[in-house]
Parts: C-alpha cells; sequence; structure tokens
C-alpha cells in the first residue's frame, strides 16, 4: 500500500532528525500520539502537535509516560497506527506498559532519543546507553525489534521502517535515536506519497465467533487483528493467555505463549534484520556500528584504508533482534570486530558472544556527553592489526 | 450435573443454551470462564450484575461499549463481561481507556476496577481524566483495602481501621473519592454499597449515557481480609451494616461524604453537570482556531 498525500511533506527540506522523525510518522500513517515532554525529544511531539489538527490526527499530552505507553496500546486496538516519544527518563517509565504491548502483541512505535544517563544524567547531550534497556528493559522473557537511525534523513525514512515491521510483527517498536541525530539538522528528502511503502494493518474478516486474536503455532504468520468496537468482543489480558486471548496460569500456557512472543522474532531474524556493509570481501576487521557512532566510524574506517588497513565496515540499522546468523559468518573471516558505541560496552557483549572462540572484539568505549574522537577507533583497528 | 470441572477451554464463544440453568445475563457474560475468582459474599459479582443491568437500561449497543479494568479482585471484572474487554496493568486502566476512547470516538469506554488500582498506583491518571473530561465511566469497587495481595491498607483505608501493612490500625487519612472526583472535574459522581443493586445499575446507566467523565463508587464488602481482621463478620454481616448505616442524600456536597470506620456512609448521586467534553473541546477549539485547515480526527476507517 502506498501513503496517503495528505501527511506527506513532499520536497526538500532542512530538518534536524526530531522533525524528521515526526514528518516520517505522518507519512506512515501514524494518527495517534500520545507523549510527555522530555529533551531531547520534546520537538518530535510539538511537531506533531502542529501537524496533527491538520491531517486528521489526534495528539494528546498525557500526564506521564506510564500514561502515553498505556494510550497508545488502548488506541492502537481501535485501528489506529500509533507512536510515543522520549528520552532515557521517560523510556523507563515507559518500560512497565511496553511488556503489555508485547504481551497483547500490539502494533506501535516507541521513540527514544536517547540522553546520557543514569538519571537524569545528561538532558541536552547524547549517548547510546540505553540499548540493553531496549532489548531487555520491561520484566519476563521477550523479544523486541529496535532501529537505530544516523541521520535526519534515516530518522524520516526508518520510522516509516518501524511502522511497518511493527505492523507485520505484531510488536512494538523501538526507534533508538539520540540526541545528536535528533538535533542536527540535514537536507531530508521526502519523496511523493505514491514512493513511499506502507504496510497496512492486516485484518480477520472471517466468522465472528471464531475469531482468536492470537496464534502460537505459527510464528511467521502473525494473526490478523481486529477493532474494538467491531462486535467481536474480544478479551486480552497481561496475563499469561491461551489463543482465544483468555489467561491461564500454568507452566504450559506460559511455555507456549512466551515461546512466541520470542520465537516470531527470533526465528524471523533474517526477515527483520536490516544491515548495511561495505568493504566487507577483503576486511580482515571489520568495524560495528550503529546510530550516530556509525557515522563517526566512517571517518577512521576511512584514515584506516589510507593507511592501507583493510578495513570494513557493518552498519546494524537495526540492533534488535541481534543479527547473529552474519556476526557468526563474518567471525570466521576476520581477525577482529571493532565496536564504537557511546556507553561503556553493551552491543559489544553481543557481538562477543556471536564471535567468540572465532574472532576477537574490541570495544571503543565512550560515556557519552559527545560522539567519539575518531582517532580512538582509528587507534583500537591499528591496535588488532598491530 | 455431574459433569467434572472442565479446564479453561481455549474456545471463545459460549455453547447454546442447555436448559433453564442457563445463566440470565448469559449474553454479557463470558460464562465459560465461570466459575469466577471471587470468594463468596463478595461484593464485586453485584457490581457486575448492576453494570449488565445498567447496561441494559442504557440501550447502548453492546459492540460500542468496551470495558477495561487494573489489576486487583475488582480488576478481574473485565475478563468475565462479554464486551470488547482489556485487563490491562496494575493502575493503567484509565490511560489505556483513554486511548481507547480517542482512538475510536463512537466507543463509551467504561473502567471496573478498585480502590488502591484506580486511586493509589492510578491516582494521577484519574485525576487528570477528570481535568480533562474524558469521555469515561469509572466505576470503583472500594473494599477498603488491597484486596488480590491480601488485604494490606491503601488510600481510602479509613482511619484506624485495620490492614495487614497496618497491624495496628491505619493512622494514614483516606481519600474520599466523591470529593476528589468532583474538585478535579467529573461532570457525573455518586456513590452507592452493593447492597443498593437498583440504585446502582441506574447509577450506571445514567453514567454510561453521559458525556464525559463520570465517576461511581461502590462501596463493596471484602469478607475474606477486610472484614475478617476487622472482625465486621461475613458478607452478609457488611450488607446488614450498608442497610443500616447507609443514608441517601443526592445533591450532597462531596466535601461532607468522608467516611469514617464503621460509621454512616453518604450515599446517593452527588453531581451532575454537562460541560463539553475533551474531544468536544477540541473538536470546537480547533475548528475555531485553524478554520478549514482543520481536519477533525475520524477515528478508524470501517473495514
Ligand atoms: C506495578 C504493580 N505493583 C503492584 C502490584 C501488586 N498488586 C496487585 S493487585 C494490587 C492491589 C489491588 O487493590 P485494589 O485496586 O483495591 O483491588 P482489590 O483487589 O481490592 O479489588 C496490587 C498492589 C502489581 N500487580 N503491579
Ligand atoms: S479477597 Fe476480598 S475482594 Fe477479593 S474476591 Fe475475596 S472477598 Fe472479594
Ligand atoms: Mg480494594
Amino acid at each position: 500500500m502506498k501513503a496517503d498525500p495528505i501527511g506527506v511533506a513532499t520536497g526538500s527540506h532542512y530538518l534536524d532528525g526530531d522533525h524528521a522523525c515526526a514528518e516520517g510518522a505522518i507519512a506512515a500513517g501514524c494518527r495517534f500520539l500520545a507523549g510527555y515532554p522530555i529533551t531531547p525529544s520534546t520537538e518530535v511531539a510539538e511537531r506533531i502537535a502542529e501537524r496533527f489538527p491538520k491531517v486528521g490526527g489526534m495528539f494528546i499530552q498525557m500526564e506521564d509516560e506510564l500514561a502515553s505507553m498505556a494510550a497508545i496500546i488502548g488506541a492502537a486496538w481501535t485501528g489506529v497506527k500509533t507512536m510515543t516519544v522520549t528520552s532515557g527518563p521517560g523510556f523507563s517509565l515507559m518500560m512497565e506498559n511496553l511488556g503489555l504491548a508485547v504481551m497483547m502483541e500490539t502494533p506501535c512505535v516507541i521513540v527514544n532519543v536517547q540522553r546520557g544517563g543514569p538519571s537524569t544524567g545528561l538532558p541536552t547531550l547524547t549517548a547510546q546507553a540505553d540499548m540493553m534497556q531496549a532489548r531487555w528493559g520491561s520484566h519476563g522473557d521477550y523479544e523486541i525489534i529496535a532501529i537505530s537511525p544516523n541521520s535526519p534523513q534515516e530518522c524520516f525514512d526508518l520510522v516509516i521502517t518501524a511502522f511497518n515491521l511493527s505492523e507485520r510483527w505484531r510488536v512494538p517498536v523501538l526507534f533508538m535515536m539520540d540526541e545528536c541525530v535528533g538535533h542536527m539538522t540535514e537536507k531530508v528528502e521526502i519523496p511523493e506519497a505514491d514512493r513511499i511503502e506502507i504496510t497496512p494493518r492486516k485484518y480477520y474478516k472471517g466468522d465472528k465467533k471464531k475469531y482468536k486474536p492470537f496464534n502460537f503455532n505459527d510464528s511467521s504468520n502473525i494473526t490478523p487483528m481486529v477493532k474494538a468496537g467491531d462486535g467481536y468482543f474480544i478479551h486480552l489480558t497481561g496475563l499469561t493467555h491461551v489463543e482465544n486471548g483468555y489467561p491461564v496460569i500454568s507452566a504450559e500456557a506460559q511455555d507456549k505463549n512466551v515461546r512466541h512472543l520470542v520465537d516470531k522474532i527470533k526465528k524471523n531474524e533474517e526477515k527483520i534484520c536490516i544491515l548495511e556493509e561495505d568493504q566487507i570481501n577483503d576486511a580482515e576487521v571489520i568495524v560495528i556500528s550503529y546510530g550516530i557512532s556509525s557515522r563517526v566510524a566512517l571517518k577512521a574506517v576511512h584514515e584506516a584504508r589510507e593507511k592501507g588497513l583493510k578495513v570494513g565496515v557493518l552498519r546494524l540499522i537495526t540492533v534488535w533482534p541481534f543479527p547473529e546468523k552474519r556476526i557468526r559468518q563474518l567471525a570466521k573471516q576476520v581477525k577482529a570486530f571493532v565496536v564504537p558505541e557511546l556507553n561503556l560496552g553493551q552491543v559489544v557483549l553481543e557481538v562477543e558472544r556471536c564471535s567468540s572462540g572465532q574472532t576477537k572484539t574490541i570495544l571503543v568505549p565512550h560515556a557519552g556527553g559527545s560522539v567519539h574522537n575518531p582517532n580512538d577507533i582509528l587507534a583500537a583497528i591499528e591496535e588488532t592489526v598491530a | 450435573m455431574s459433569k467434572e470441572k472442565q479446564p479453561l477451554t481455549d474456545t471463545l464463544h459460549i455453547p447454546e443454551p442447555e436448559d433453564e440453568l442457563t445463566h440470565p445475563m448469559k449474553d454479557y457474560l463470558r460464562s465459560e470462564r465461570l466459575p469466577h475468582i471471587w470468594c463468596s459474599t463478595c461484593g464485586i459479582g453485584t457490581v457486575i450484575t448492576a453494570f449488565i443491568t445498567g447496561l441494559e437500561k442504557s440501550k447502548l449497543e453492546k459492540e460500542k461499549v468496551a470495558v477495561v479494568s487494573g489489576i486487583g479482585c475488582s480488576g478481574r471484572a473485565a475478563g468475565y463481561i462479554r464486551l470488547d474487554s482489556f485487563h490491562t496493568t496494575h493502575g493503567r486502566a484509565i490511560p489505556f481507556a483513554t486511548g481507547l476512547a480517542l482512538g475510536n470516538p463512537e466507543l463509551k469506554v467504561a473502567i471496573i476496577s478498585g480502590d488502591g488500582d484506580l486511586t493509589a498506583i492510578g491516582g494521577n491518571h484519574f485525576i487528570h481524566a477528570a481535568r480533562r473530561n474524558m469521555n469515561l465511566t469509572i466505576i470503583c469497587i472500594n473494599n477498603f483495602n488491597y484486596a488480590m495481595t491480601g488485604g494490606q491498607a491503601g488510600p481510602t483505608t479509613p482511619l484506624k481501621a485495620n490492614a495487614s501493612t497496618a497491624p495496628y490500625g491505619c493512622y494514614e487519612y483516606p481519600f474520599s473519592l466523591p470529593f476528589l472526583a468532583e474538585s478535579s472535574g467529573a461532570v457525573f459522581v455518586a456513590r452507592w454499597t452493593s447492597l443498593h443493586v437498583r440504585r446502582l445499575a441506574k447509577s450506571i446507566s445514567e453514567a454510561l449515557l453521559k458525556p464525559g467523565f463520570s465517576f461511581i463508587e461502590v462501596i463493596s464488602p471484602c469478607p475474606t481480609l477486610y472484614a475478617r481482621r476487622n472482625r465486621l463478620g461475613t458478607g452478609l454481616d457488611l450488607m446488614k451494616f450498608y442497610h443500616d448505616n447507609a443514608v441517601i442524600k443526592h445533591g450532597a456536597d462531596t466535601s461532607q461524604v468522608d467516611i469514617k470506620y464503621q460509621e454512616s456512609i453518604i450515599v446517593g448521586k452527588f453531581v451532575d453537570k454537562d460541560k463539553p467534553t475533551f474531544f468536544e473541546s477540541r473538536n470546537n477549539f480547533l475548528k475555531d482556531r485553524l478554520g478549514n485547515h482543520f481536519i477533525p480526527y475520524k477515528g478508524p476507517e470501517k473495514i
């Protein structure tokens, strides 16, 4: 399906990542946003507050992020595409109901414009230190999709991808921006609506009495949804449940339910993961990075190549699910992985896990507040081949 | 019937009625989920009955009414009612319902949940939904304690009453919920006990038909925990207590309806006034400000 032209601001713009993200969401068909202000993500909500009344959208500023997250799940079940947006402390508050969205298999998008933490941390400065929170932040076992854009253009393009993946897999998608990408202004090309591909929600159309909101036996065919108000009399709960949505408190029910939540993402890793690879073929060292760090890393890679070092680049556009298979393959080929991230070691743990025994992994840590000095990444590359 | 108790089945819809033993409210109940989890003589079941009676009386289209609960004994209500029904997280029934009500403005969304759920952990959502005059009907089952977790004290536990986390008696001041609701902006406020089934049902039907934030508090016995710990007797004894001590005062000033431990309980319809809902205010305001540039939110496309 193509985007509805009413929401698409076709043309060349100079936008920061936050504004571009808002435009991307509108283009993707998002018409419900519940949020609570927090630096450095507020501009997303502000732009939506201005634009929604002119495109038939519903914006509401809630009393906190617990409420924002709960509201977008409720709204999603009426058939509208929904999003909320926040940063660090608000992301922490969203974790409770993120679990509910996972359990109710509800499509929705959560934008986190990352800033330094823990706690209030660095409200105005960048970090990538919520990556493991994105992976594991709500209690219990589950799998999630997280996307990390590295430019305002990608904030536009990839938030559309986020909505599409969320509809395709009936899972909340985390859009993991960071302050740097959110506040940098660059050219953003917004295409014509008919060049924007949209994944529409899949609706059930059969016998009303036979509808079941879940299917735990087939992880690649996600159950179509229905809308509240259409007479299906659905029941959804955060409790462990069976396929008709009714709670069952037993180890068996738990196994079926939770395995399904994990399998539908894990078993479809290759369909979901989006990676960008460059100069991989002859590479002896591969720099694995995501978000803003991937742009900083490019300079280091370029300089290393100038010095004759065989360095390649792997960018995680989706960070979760982690591209295990690809990393395991590459681990056999290279002498080392170098992982720069704006935290003291998060995604690197996954790289290590997937490459253990095959190759070494070197972290280039940074506690946040600014981006890396490319020389630090270069030094790590040189160290691996020395 | 000598049939063994069936395990919870995986079928959503009830079999055709077999005989006259079929539940008279079968169209509104998820009978296949019965028996319910509540203790005998608990007041929650009575509130469900009153809700269904009130809903029928309101003549609202069943398809267009949804019910949302949080977590607690009272929070299990949504699980037994055959409407679109959502059992959410502790305290978050109101914001979840806000999403439903705004997402599809044709829906009437009712919330049935406990005193702890709605006014302790969910207290912030409660006052803000009332302030916005969100189109929601809140039915708060007040059993003066956190029952589901074993009878702890909560924001409605009366001074001096005993609870598992107030083993020497409660020394915190409780909320008076009608006062909280009215001062936060509710347009309809009533209080009944689970003895007042017909009056409660009437209030529920009025509340469901009232646009905006309507609030009904139902004082309800928890014989297993609150009553036992305070040696107040059985559920029946509590019903007798309500019978002897509830005083109907329609239009009472909500600042004067505090509940004191085992003293008289003022009940009635306290507030019924008109004010534009969040949705109406938004539409009118934005139409005025933006003129033809305003495109009202229409809700979901028909499929
Ligand atoms: C975030 C969170 N904290 C605590 C709990 C545990 N909990 C479950 S029900 C409940 C209290 C419910 O009290 P109330 O709303 O009055 O309902 P009642 O059981 O009395 O009907 C609590 C504290 C929970 N489920 N979630
Ligand atoms: S514990 Fe109390 S409130 Fe809960 S079901 Fe039993 S009697 Fe009812
Ligand atoms: Mg209670």
